[in-house]
């Protein structure tokens, strides 16, 4: 009835994640108790949960990535303190199947759940504001890509307390993942949850491609775009050509595991090395998918800040599609170590040298905008500077280890951890908390505490050095990764720093949420009526914050890159007063019901439980065929209401 | 704490791979460092000086493109990848794993196998074999086949330079030297499941002479590789203390890499195959 689910699936003697599941299931309970107490469900499903607004969808995914940055935090504190205590032939109070966990669980969770879902949520929500266009091309399928997403996080998080989660590490490469040696539930939680949201993943860029290359606003060509537009553009392009290949590697190593195929296996002609190479075939081009708007981000911020045109437009979207292109060609250099010929590696070797090309362009750009700028020092600028010192470093040790001899003694040690944190960290997270710091009055019309906000960065930054450098040092000292102890007295006065450094991070989180709440009590006190709380140069700015669910009365015409600006200097009135009829879309919960039955189904393949996948994939097709039926999908505003609501909006701040 | 990383691992190598490693390695570094720190230190300055606050900096609210500066702007990081490419092809030509080393003394052959969770060591001129524990005579060439009879693992010896993957079902090369006598910390770089931690072994250099009694030593004591001596050290085990074999099978290598050994069970086999218990082990 239950396949193999019963009750030895519950960790009861393992209080770790027994308490865990505990305070998760009271939290739970206390905010859903909450929101029926208020009566906040009519509210949350009309405008959250069936929204199809791409502002609504962008915001659940970013507090999505958020909350889970907590998940994949408390991960990395627990393997940091591990690493610290574990010392000297101590085992620490990590046995090593949790360790292993734990250690997998962090690379998923922030990779798939913070890095990728913050982003897209951030793509989501500026891309068709940055356009000045009401949504993206198809906004019920945007639902649906939000939602399965979500599903890919409950049921990695439900492996903490049913079941387990892979003991492979983050990218489960076979053998190890195979059936014989991972016979748990804990490779399939894995497949499963990426699976699932990956299909949520690529249906959110083939959205974000088609929105921006159909339904921009009137003037506004590709090559007046605003430079976050291009790299999300690019990102999308990316997933797009990516992601099929991530789905098609898994979806063969689950053939392995659950109809016997030997695509991956030691045996009978199956071969682990194409996986690894077909897994690197995505999970390069993934980390640009990753870092690629959050250069975008780092150019809105530095261009507003400094109160100048972005320097260099043509090149930067040069180098912007230049790296699209390349991400793809070099994929080799994350198993120099495999043996393949020195002309291999030698090709891929330039290969992922020449990336660095236009990164480094990218670099000089940001620098000579700042030059003859007037720079105001908010927040995001914080991030912004702090960025560009961080990842130059980064970078430097990445073309470090591309350079294949060097690899031959770097690979796979701490140093390479030190590394794509330096990236990870440096690029894609400080990228996410600029554009959340710079977005967010955008997003809810009032701005975030500046002094917890810069508190947050320096510990964010210190932390950041004070946890990696130990790292970069031990692994020159030849530790390895992914050790759940160590017996080298060397190493260990290092791994003690870098547990410090970790603490130091933890206070930037708790800073970051003190300014959430803070921001949020003061509220009314700080609320922005402009719409354009830093000068902004680009059209989100030229509407309200936060915008109206049309997002803009009007079509706005374009004339030249940064339009907004342009219109400014023009001295363009924001309010005109003949509006024509909008259509939008309807709400709909097609995108929530198909992951309900997608998590419902996720769950019953990971405990062979054939009557409940049978159910899981009926509900999700009759979904589908509901909506593909559906009658009505458009509403339409007419002018006068439209005139009523920009004229109620206009008091309201008045 | 400094001086622990000049004194172990990469930045202390004992061999002539792990030399010119650590050159390239040092090398590659100055050249960029080069670039980065002026580019480090332009961001703090331009920054700093273009302040809002300060009136004395020019504002050019309108400047956007230089030609020359942006031809400055895409040389700079291609010269830089121009150099480190050439360095990057050159080097992995001249240190690529499978090229035999150019030395006066003719190589020792060592097979290594990869096992859950220690190492095995294979003398085949020798026709003995070694646990966890890797014997060589200093300054003699080694030329190494590896191979994994389960999952996959990375053989590195930190201070004797490259690693390489071992994988089940085929052979990897690998050429490595000890310049002077001495215990060099070898482990696994390649994450294969709960024992993998403890997954380290001894490289011990000595002098021919030595090396040539350990050999004679090991011939005369502990059991024979054979295929029941294979079949018992193949199960799961972790924290195996060093051990010799006075003979072995030939050809033993050459039947692991072609699957025909009995294979030990699959990792992680806990009574209850379905839910491994979290803490097992």
């Amino acid at each position: 009835m239950l396949g193999k689910l019963d009750w030895s699936a519950i960790p009861f003697d393992e209080p770790i994640p027994l308490v865990t599941a505990v305070i998760l299931a009271v939290v739970i309970a206390g905010v859903l108790g909450w929101v029926t107490v208020k009566g906040y469900w009519p509210y949350l499903w009309r405008d959250w949960i069936t929204s199809v607004d791409h502002k609504r969808i962008g915001v659940m995914y970013m507090a999505l990535s958020l909350v889970m940055l907590i998940r994949g935090f408390s991960d990395a504190i627990m393997m940091r303190s591990q690493q610290a205590l574990a010392v000297g032939g101590a085992q620490g109070y990590l046995p090593p199947s949790h360790y292993d966990q734990i250690f997998s669980a962090h690379g998923t969770i922030m990779i798939f759940f913070v890095a990728m879902t913050f982003m897209v949520g951030l793509m989501n929500f500026v891309v068709p504001l940055q356009l000045g266009i009401r949504d993206v091309a198809f906004p019920t399928l945007n639902s649906v890509s939000l939602w399965l997403t979500a599903s890919g996080v409950l049921l990695t998080n439900m492996s903490l307390v049913i079941g387990e989660f892979a003991r492979t590490g983050w990218l489960v490469y076979p053998p190890l993942s195979e059936l014989k040696f991972s016979p748990g539930v804990g490779v399939d939680y894995y497949l499963w949850s990426i699976q699932i949201s990956g299909v949520g993943t690529l249906l959110a860029g083939v959205n974000l491609v088609t929105t921006i290359l159909k339904m921009r606003a009137p003037g506004m060509d590709l090559m007046r775009m605003p430079v976050f537009c291009w790299t999300a553009l690019a990102a999308n392009l990316l997933i797009v050509a990516a992601f099929p290949i991530l789905t098609a590697s898994l979806a063969m190593l689950l053939l392995d595991r659950y109809l016997g195929f030997h695509f991956f296996t030691n045996e009978l002609g199956g071969n682990p090395m194409m996986f690894v190479n077909l897994i690197w075939a995505w999970g390069h081009p993934e980390v640009y998918i990753l870092v690629l708007p959050a250069f975008g981000v780092f150019s809105e911020v530095t261009a507003t800040f400094s109160g100048k045109p972005l320097f260099g437009y043509r090149s930067m979207v040069m180098a912007t599609m230049a790296i699209c292109v390349l991400s793809f060609m070099v994929w080799l250099h994350h198993f120099f170590t495999m043996g393949a010929g020195a002309d291999v590696n030698a090709v891929f070797g330039v290969m992922s040298m020449i990336i660095a090309v236009p990164t480094g362009v990218k670099i000089f750009n940001w620098l000579f905008t700042l030059y003859g700028g007037r720079v105001r020092f908010h927040v995001p600028v914080l991030w912004a500077i702090g960025f560009m010192i961080t990842f130059v470093i980064g970078g430097m040790t990445g073309v470090l280890l591309a350079v294949p001899p060097a690899d031959f003694v770097l690979h796979n040690s701490l140093f390479l951890v030190a590394h794509f944190h330096n990236v990870v960290i440096g690029g894609v997270l400080f990228g996410a908390f600029a554009g959340y710091s710079y977005w967010f009055p955008k997003a809810f019309g009032f701005p975030l505490d500046e002094r917890l906000g810069k508190a947050a960065f320096w510990c964010w930054f210190i932390g950041f050095y004070v946890t990696f450098l130990p790292l970069y040092a031990v692994g020159l000292m030849g530790m390895t990764r992914r050790m759940q102890h160590t017996d080298n007295p060397l190493w260990t006065p290092w791994l003690l720093v870098s547990g410090v450094g970790a603490v130091i991070i933890m206070a930037g989180i708790g800073f970051q949420i003190a300014q959430l709440v803070v921001s949020i009590r003061n509220r009314h006190r700080t609320r922005d009526t402009t719409g354009d709380p830093w000068n902004g140069r680009t059209l989100e700015w030229s509407t309200a914050s936060p915008p109206p669910f049309y997002n803009f009365a009007s079509m706005p015409v374009v004339e030249g890159i940064d339009a907004y600006w342009t219109m400014k200097a023009r001295g363009v009135e924001r309010v005109e007063h003949e509006y024509e009829a909008i259509e939008l879309p309807r709400n709909s919960p097609t995108g929530f019901v198909t992951a309900f039955f997608a998590v419902v189904m996720g769950f019953a393949l990971i405990w062979h439980i054939w009557w409940m996948v049978i159910l899981g994939l009926l509900g999700a097709f009759v979904t589908f065929m509901v909506f593909a039926w559906r009658k009505q999908d458009e509403y339409e505003v007419s002018p006068d209401e439209l005139a009523q609501l920009e004229r109620e909006h206009a008091e309201g701040l008045a | 704490m400094l001086s622990g990383l000049t004194n172990t691992g990469v930045l202390d190598p004992q061999g002539p791979i792990a030399h010119a490693e650590r050159l390239i390695l040092l090398d590659s570094t100055a050249i960029m460092l080069a670039v980065v720190v002026p580019v480090i230190v332009a961001t703090l300055v331009f920054a700093w000086w273009f302040r809002a606050s300060n009136l004395k900096a020019t504002y050019r609210p309108n400047w956007a493109y230089s030609g020359r500066l942006e031809f400055i702007v895409w040389s700079i990081p291609a010269l830089v990848v121009l150099f480190l490419g050439g360095i990057g092809w050159v080097s992995s030509h001249d240190l690529d794993p499978g090229k035999p080393l150019e030395s006066e003394v003719a190589p020792l052959e060592v097979q290594v196998v990869s096992l859950d969770w220690k190492w095995l060591f294979i003398y085949p001129a020798q026709g003995i074999a070694s646990v966890n524990r890797l014997v060589v005579p200093a300054g003699t060439p080694i030329h190494f086949r590896l191979t994994s009879a389960t999952v996959m693992n990375s053989f590195f010896v930190p201070q004797l330079g490259s690693q390489i993957y071992t994988m089940a079902g085929m052979a990897t090369q690998l050429n490595l030297q000890a310049d002077r006598p001495g215990t060099y910390p070898g482990l696994s770089a390649q994450f294969s499941g709960d024992g993998f931690a403890d997954m380290y072994f001894d490289v011990q250099a000595m002098p021919q002479a030595a090396f040539g009694d350990w050999v004679a030593t090991a011939r005369g004591a502990g059991p024979a590789l054979d295929a029941a001596g294979y079949a018992a050290l193949a199960q799961e085990s972790s924290k195996v203390a060093p051990q010799t074999y006075r003979g072995v099978d030939p050809g033993i290598f050459d039947k692991i890499v072609g699957m025909q050994m009995p294979q030990p069970e699959g990792q992680q086999n806990a009574p209850n195959a379905t839910v491994s218990p979290r803490g097992s082990n």
